[in-house]
């Protein structure tokens, strides 16, 4: 049966249960007015909603007993037995045909004339009595008596055939019953429950969760308990009640979709775009909370898809597209988690107009854009303030969407992720917990203190060693750490939380105190003016595309806990996303990990490659454009080198040329430098100073002398033509001249032979092809061999992945 | 959080701010340095005893900490500061706290001693005097004239709301 035909079934069995009542009650009190209008209006209602839902039988029932009531509303007519008599046939009438509706989804046949005769019997026959006015019309109204009283035969009839159409009073009963036995069904099936009373059921089973908890920790620590039975019986019984409570406050996120068809069809209308609106998984079931705090988001990008997304008609043909753009709405279950793609494919985001917003507004600087990747370029869409529109609409780009989109659904402890492709189009990717009341979570401890992190949020554990690879570095006192050779930017708790003041302060003796003084002499000890960080536990966390590190002192078990709001007078501490009761009675609070990367650090600029970017750059690299330093050595040919691989330019006068080992070298900053010509034309003679490309790596450096620095410029490395002459990779068209790319490595190698000796190089191939080419996975600790080798192998015809 | 506002409706009217009349002046006495306060007894959800505080870090100094109270997070809030009054010089003695509700939330007032509760005649009520000191002003709904000592009306939202401020 139809969702909404089911609902105006349990709708107007209630209605109709209360107009039995009301009408009892205006029997007894024929002058109570506001009775009246209270069973006048239930009347109308029904017959509004049978004739928006095409019901023309009940329609046509319900308006005629409306006249009626009308009349007794208007005074016109005086409430006798009779009428309401009459007014209660009418209403049981109605019941039998709901319930015919709900057994069999349609109105029964035949027609209920019989009564409505005798409806208009009594709204006409009072009325000629009653009034003057309606004197005249006393012909015709008697005629349509006569018509009446034939339809009434007829009905009666008709109902001596169809048993389920009683037409008078004696088959009365056994109708009510038929019909209450088909109402109860309905009632049964769908019960209306204040959301209150579901709330503090919530509350209540989360109370129950939470002492379960607790005796499940007593339980623990006991050997031997005759509680152990009982009490794993009670855990069962717990998880499912509160598995049964949480169902009582899902709704299908339909629901929050419901307003979305509207809104295209007004958005299509008004920019002359034909847009084709898909949803998918709209019985995907979340929490009420959850829901409502989805809905704006959710509708704000539908409308950006809409408005920006797709392209007008004409455009869409231009660019091969079907007239028709697509928004694709999809909600899915994926390991307790609701997943929410909300995709269109119109003309995607346009890097271009992002990158030159970007430095417009000044969010970026051209250098710190060069380093980013389209992925992370196109992230700058959640930014604040931010909106490519050309014109700002009546529908969007005023910049005030996808950072509230953002907030929002990082709030609720959701991420946000997107993926586009210029001309194909967009896709947003939502990850919302099932529910907001019960999360599990967690528990750390720092500084004697413990704390809850959504396990949402917790990527993975990493312990931090004192020494070797795995430990905490500083940058001018900011901690990081080396996450598989990706810089890890670290927070510590203690610091943050300013606990180190507590600690001081506290009474305790000798306990923290006389640790870090212990700690004192270790080799990780930070600079003066920054805190000892003497914990090992780094808790890798992740919020959106970003990743952090929060560094604390111990790890506990993951909890499910429930969460509740702080107290309002704490709400401007953004670190806190609520606070919960521990299994032993204990309070915490729960860190609120977008709050602490908020504080800590901008999410968006900072550098993490996730899986995202890193595939788009695979596609790239053949094509992406490198920065080149264009020099002169030797001849007129002009050459170049990616200008990542160089370290510095240094001018170097011969005099500063010192002989060493069979090799010239030159002091270079308290080191040795051996530096190479880059070829014999290249002399250092004279009083003239020479350019050196100096390029290092860790400790070693090597200078390679030129003639000349030329320029700077951006261009594509394709190399067409390799002479195989040493020290150069092949030539390429740089700045519209044939250029000398020139091997590095080659020249390291001569300057040192030991150049590449301690690093450890792991490239290996990554199976698979795409398209002729095959992908390699770079993967090195050194930038300089990354830059360097990627041009080689490139050459070789490999995509090149840097890891 | 409306589990109680089930079970005891009547503690509506103390949220919503109290009203000194002659019907209505039951009073729980409070010592907070020698100095006794009042808080309107319907606004009282619980005396207690000492109990665990665990800290909230980076909180305002007024606010101890948080507590559970039968499953309930309260929050507790040290008067003394509030009041600038010094903090109590023994650890020794007990703390107890006067729990109260505040927008449909729970604050446990940390005090030096809970009295009795007295009932008190209206014609002893006076206006705050103007010349009180503005912090304690603002938290007094006036005076009562006691026999042998004054009475000040602590008015509870208004104490809350200074710290959230």
């Amino acid at each position: 049966m139809d969702d909404l035909i089911a609902e105006f079934l349990t709708e107007t069995n209630e209605s109709l249960a209360e107009l039995d009542n009301d009408l009892v009650m205006l029997e007894q009190n024929p002058n109570d007015k506001d009775l009246l209008s209270t069973i006048f209006r239930i009347t109308h209602t029904i017959k509004g909603t049978c004739g928006f839902l095409d019901l023309p039988r009940l329609e046509k029932l319900a308006h005629h007993a409306e006249n009626v009531l009308g009349r007794f509303r208007d005074g016109d007519l005086e409430v006798t037995q009779e009428y309401v008599t009459l007014i209660f046939e009418s209403l049981d009438r109605l019941k039998y045909i709901l319930g015919e509706i709900e057994a069999n989804g349609k109105e029964p046949e035949g027609d209920d004339a019989d009564l409505i005769a005798k409806l208009d019997k009594a709204y006409e026959g009072e009325a000629i009595q009653g009034t003057t006015e309606s004197a005249n019309n006393a012909a015709t109204t008697s005629d349509d008596d006569d018509s009446a009283a034939e339809e009434i035969e007829d009905a009666v009839f008709s109902a001596d055939i169809d048993v389920a159409a009683p037409a008078e009073t004696a088959p009365q009963a056994q109708d009510t019953e038929t019909l209450t036995a088909r109402e109860s069904q309905v009632a049964n099936q769908t019960l209306r429950v204040n959301v209150g009373v579901l709330e503090n059921l919530m509350t209540m089973v989360s109370e129950l969760v939470l002492t379960r908890n607790q005796l499940l920790q007593i339980l623990r620590h006991q050997k031997e308990s005759e509680f152990s039975g009982p009490l794993q019986r009670l855990n069962q019984v717990v998880s499912e009640l509160q598995d049964g409570v949480m169902k009582t406050r899902m709704q299908p996120i339909g629901n929050a979709w419901a307003k979305l068809p509207r809104i295209v069809r007004d958005i299509a209308l008004e920019l002359g775009k034909k847009i084709d609106l898909q949803m998918h998984g709209k019985d995907t079931e979340l929490d009420r909370q959850v829901l409502e705090m989805i809905k704006d988001p959710l509708t704000h990008m539908v409308r950006n898809s809409a408005d920006h997304g797709l392209e007008i008609p004409q455009d869409r043909v231009k660019a091969g597209k079907a007239e028709t753009g697509r928004i694709r709405l999809n909600a899915y279950h994926e390991g307790g988690h609701i997943i929410i793609e909300i995709s269109d494919d119109g003309k995607g985001l346009a890097v271009d107009k992002i990158r030159a917003k970007i430095l417009e507004k000044g969010l970026a600087t051209e250098d710190e854009l060069a380093s980013l990747s389209t992925s992370q370029i196109q992230h700058f869409i959640f930014k604040a303030g931010f909106s490519t529109a050309e014109q700002v609409t009546s529908v969007s780009g005023r910049g005030v969407g996808m950072d509230v989109v953002r907030n929002n659904i990082e709030n609720i402890g959701g991420s946000i992720e997107l993926k586009s492709t210029e001309g194909k189009g967009t896709t947003f990717l939502i990850k919302i917990p099932l529910t907001l009341a019960i999360v599990s979570a967690l528990i750390v401890e720092t500084a004697k203190e413990r704390f809850a992190i959504p396990q949402l949020a917790v990527r993975e554990l990493v312990m931090a060693s004192e020494n070797g690879k795995s430990r905490i570095e500083t940058i001018k006192g900011t901690p990081v750490f080396r996450l598989r050779d990706q810089l890890l930017p670290l927070v510590d708790l203690r610091s943050l939380l300013r606990l180190n003041d507590i600690e001081a302060a506290s009474e305790y003796e000798g306990g923290d105190g006389a640790a870090i003084d212990d700690d004192a002499d270790k080799p990780k000890k930070l600079s003066e003016d920054s805190k000892q960080i003497n914990s090992d536990y780094i808790v890798v966390t992740q919020v959106g595309g970003y990743q952090f590190g929060i560094i604390v002192d111990r790890v506990y078990d993951t909890e499910e806990i429930v969460v509740k709001p702080v107290a309002s007078i704490l709400k401007s501490i953004d670190l806190f996303s609520g606070n919960t009761i521990l299994g032993d009675g204990s309070v915490i609070m729960i860190l609120d990990p977008s709050g602490i990367a908020k504080t800590t650090g901008d999410v968006e600029t900072s550098e993490t490659l996730d899986d995202q970017d890193a595939k788009s750059k695979v596609v790239d690299t053949s094509k992406e454009k490198t920065s080149l330093l264009l020099f002169e050595a030797g001849d007129d040919t002009p050459k170049a080198v990616p200008l990542s691989l160089v370290s510095r330019l240094e001018n170097i006068h011969p005099k500063d040329v010192e002989g060493s080992d069979g090799q010239i070298v030159i002091q270079y900053r308290g080191r040795l430098m051996p530096l190479e010509p880059f070829n014999s034309n290249v002399r250092m003679n004279g009083d003239e100073e020479k350019p050196v490309l100096v390029f290092a790596n860790d400790e070693k450096s090597m200078g390679l002398i030129v003639d000349n620095i030329v320029d700077i410029v951006e261009d594509v490395i394709d190399i067409q033509h390799n002479s195989g002459q040493s020290g150069i990779m092949g030539s390429s068209i740089i700045n519209g001249k044939a250029t000398d790319i020139i091997d590095v490595g080659f020249f390291v190698k001569q300057a040192d032979k030991e150049w590449f000796m301690p690093d450890e190089q792991e490239p290996f191939s990554k199976g698979g092809e795409h398209s002729v080419r095959k992908n390699v996975l770079l993967v090195d600790d050194s930038p300089f061999f990354r830059n360097m080798l990627t041009p080689l192998l490139n050459v070789s015809g490999y995509n090149v992945t840097t890891k | 959080m409306t589990q109680d506002t089930l079970e005891r409706p009547e503690e509506k009217q103390g949220r919503t701010g109290h009203q000194i009349t002659e019907s209505n002046t039951d009073y729980l006495t409070i010592n907070l340095a020698d100095q006794m306060f009042g808080i309107p007894v319907l606004q009282v959800q619980d005396v207690l005893g000492s109990h665990d505080v665990a800290h909230i870090p980076l909180a305002p100094a007024e606010v101890a900490g948080a507590l559970n109270l039968r499953g309930r997070i309260v929050t507790a809030i040290n008067v003394r500061k509030s009041l600038g009054l010094a903090e109590r010089s023994t650890k020794k003695t007990t703390q107890m706290s006067v729990v109260v509700e505040h927008d449909n939330e729970l604050y446990s007032l940390i005090i030096d001693e809970v009295g009795d509760v007295l009932s008190l005649d209206y014609s002893d009520y006076e206006q705050t005097p103007a010349t009180l000191d503005p912090v304690w002003r603002n938290i007094s709904m006036g005076i009562f004239r006691l026999e042998n000592k004054l009475l000040v009306v602590l008015d509870v939202p208004k104490l809350l709301d200074t710290v959230n401020a």
